[in-house]
């Protein structure tokens, strides 16, 4: 099954990299940096001339997009730069005004990456190790329908469909049109030569502003990479392991444990 | 059951809580036989390792008799008599398949404390805080003991319980200690801390084939036991003698070929630096307090080895790198890989050449450990290894 289309938002092809500013970012530098300078040289003082100065620069920044502060703090505001992307993820900031939550995880396990490919294809199988998924569904197609855990016994839901695809290398998937939250990921396998296979899941999600998106933001967490990396080091256990290893049930003097222990 | 909880610093009660119960399909459910306390619980003890939780039950010194299996256990069966290690490993990962058994990627269901304060988390321990794993201990009538199948060893009726017990942490433990020192032959090994792990690392430093062993302690009743039971044994009591002076004087000036603290990190001492670990210590500005390493980087001889089988949990003080480096010294350490130790060391039971045995010092009910903790705390020259009976 070779290539059934390429992700648009593949890894190996990023827009460019130089823009590191977002497009209203952009329009707010440019107007900023305009009203700077003309402020600048009416006042006609050594003020004036250094506000005309940064001005320019910031009238610099919105047109080309590229801001040397941003690149000297290891920024970047630019939503299309890095979508799915390899070079920003792992940065320690982010732009200020994105809303997307990008996450890039990797784990190393010890089996074959067609044995991980050919569970993973499968995503009725994601839920066993994805701890915030409640089911998904294979539909017609390339299409399946996720259910995911949201507070207070909800749920939220939506269609996803397989963007790409690799045999026993890479699945990219992208949430259909109308999903509350727009989202995707790519998760790749890459053999090793004595190690196993390196699974590498790079995922981004789109929570709406609001209520929602504080439910949302709760529900993959405070910190949604940990949660990434928590469902591969269970992939990696059910594969390594044969099981994923808990202490949840176990003997203590809490009472809540033994509460548990009743039930 | 009954179990023996951590409630706090210097609070520890036997308590009745739930029978454990099969949680994984690895899991076998062990029905305790013997069990001990550990120099390494009073860390627990003393509130120096984080992540304790009021309600833990202790205890990773344990054997006993299997009572329940889970599905994929197909080694073990009702009845069976065993001793359990004390790291938790799943035999399949990179690390089991290499021997790093107490480095096991699969056996810790909260790595994050690990991952945090150590960048990676090694394998899980049984009843040892919950950044090591959180899982209960065998300071109890019963345990649920995960990856069964490939932990466990089975005993043979001719043994005794005392003589199998400690293949569960303390003898394996000292003899990957001296192991570490790669020892050859006309090799003098300085060992810190005479208390059981000490014990078994100059025993396992013979058994190596070192010429020498010199133990260095200031408890005179273990520095006899250690005299009593090893010939070509010598000792330095540091409270009346400069142990680096008497070192050099035992080698020819050289210094030992290999270093082994045992000790960890409460070391005592009456040097400045030890003291003034204390005082940090007690203020919470440091975490550990490494006299006896600093003492055994110094006193190494160039290009030796500083193996260490005592525990450490954190940020060392004034650690003099400058030694080691300078000194080209070789530095090992870690949780014991205990699966990779067991069978062999109970062949060497079997064999004779050792009766672990020696090392206990009392023989109590499981129901006197809060009793137990508390003297072996205080009294470390009588109280020594602390047997406990369910």
């Amino acid at each position: 099954m070779e290539h059934i289309n390429e992700d648009k938002s593949s890894m190996d092809n990023l827009t460019d990299t130089n823009v590191n500013v977002g497009n209203t970012e952009r329009v707010v530098s440019a107007i900023a940096g305009g009203a700077l300078v003309a402020y600048g040289l009416k006042r006609a003082d050594t003020t004036g001339i250094l506000l005309s100065v940064l001005g320019g620069g910031l009238a610099l920044r919105g047109a080309t997009g590229h801001c040397q502060v941003y690149d000297a703090m290891d920024m970047n505001t630019n939503e299309e730069h890095g979508f799915a992307g390899e070079q920003d993820s792992n940065k320690k900031s982010r732009g200020f005004l994105s809303s997307k939550i990008h996450v890039k995880k990797s784990v190393t396990i010890n089996k074959s990456p067609a044995e991980l490919y050919q569970f993973w294809r499968n995503f009725e199988n994601l839920p066993k190790f994805m701890s915030h998924l409640e089911s998904v569904s294979n539909s017609e197609g390339n299409r399946s329908h996720w259910v995911a855990k949201a507070p207070f016994g909800t749920t939220v839901e939506w269609d996803a469909e397989i963007t790409s695809e690799r045999e026993n290398e890479r699945i990219g998937w992208n949430s259909v049109e109308g999903a509350s939250v727009p989202n995707s990921g790519v998760v790749e396998f890459r053999p090793t030569s004595t190690r196993g296979t390196e699974v590498r899941v790079v995922l981004t999600y789109e929570p709406p502003a609001g209520k929602l998106g504080a439910m949302i933001a709760k529900l993959f967490g405070e910190e949604p990479s940990q949660q990434v990396y928590g469902d591969l080091c269970r992939f990696k256990s059910m594969f390594e392991s044969g099981e994923i290893i808990t202490t949840e049930g176990q003997s203590s003097a809490r009472k809540e444990d033994a509460k548990a222990a009743k039930a | 059951m009954k179990a023996v909880c951590w409630n706090g610093k210097h609070d520890v009660r036997v308590e009745n809580v739930p029978d454990p119960k099969i949680l994984n399909s690895r899991d076998a459910i062990i029905k305790i036989t013997t069990t001990a306390i550990c120099g390494s619980d009073l860390h627990l003890y003393n509130g120096y390792i984080p992540s304790m939780q009021a309600g833990d039950i202790l205890g990773h010194e344990f054997m006993g008799e299997v009572v329940e299996t889970g599905k994929d256990v197909g080694n073990l069966k009702k009845g069976d008599r065993v001793v359990v290690p004390f790291t938790i490993a799943c035999g399949n990962c990179f690390f089991c398949q290499r021997d790093f058994w107490s480095l096991c990627d699969n056996s810790n269901p909260n790595p994050e404390g690990q991952e945090t304060l150590y960048g990676f988390s090694g394998s899980g321990l049984f009843g040892y805080s919950h950044m090591m794993g959180g899982f209960a201990g065998g300071q109890a009538e019963f345990v649920r003991v995960p990856f069964a199948d490939v932990g466990p060893l089975k005993v043979p009726d001719s043994l005794e319980d005392e003589q199998v017990l400690f293949l569960s942490d303390i003898f394996p433990t000292g003899y990957m200690a001296a192991e570490n020192c790669s020892i050859q032959p006309g090799d003098t090994v300085a060992v810190w801390g005479a208390g059981p792990v000490g014990q078994f690392a100059i025993k396992s430093a013979f058994m190596l084939g070192a010429e020498t062993v010199v133990v260095i302690d200031h408890y005179k009743d273990r520095l006899a036991l250690a005299l009593q039971e090893n010939k070509n044994l010598r000792t330095i009591n540091f409270d009346d003698e400069d142990v680096f002076e008497q070192l050099k004087d035992m080698t020819g000036g050289r210094g030992p070929d290999s270093c082994i603290d045992s000790v960890g990190l409460e070391a005592h001492g009456t040097t400045p630096d030890a003291i003034l670990d204390r005082v940090k210590a007690s203020m919470m500005l440091a975490t550990d307090r490494p006299h006896a390493l600093r003492q055994a980087i110094h006193c190494c001889r160039k290009g030796g080895t500083v193996s260490i089988p005592g525990v450490y949990g954190g940020f060392l003080d004034k650690l003099n790198f400058g030694a080691a480096f300078n000194k080209g010294l070789t530095l090992k350490m870690g949780q014991t890989n205990m699966h990779k130790y067991m069978p062999k060391l109970l062949k060497h039971i079997e064999d004779g050449d050792i009766d672990p045995r020696f090392v206990i010092s009392h023989r109590l009910q499981l129901d006197e450990a809060p009793n137990a903790y508390k003297q072996f705390n205080e009294q470390k020259d009588d109280w020594r290894k602390i047997v406990l009976k369910p």
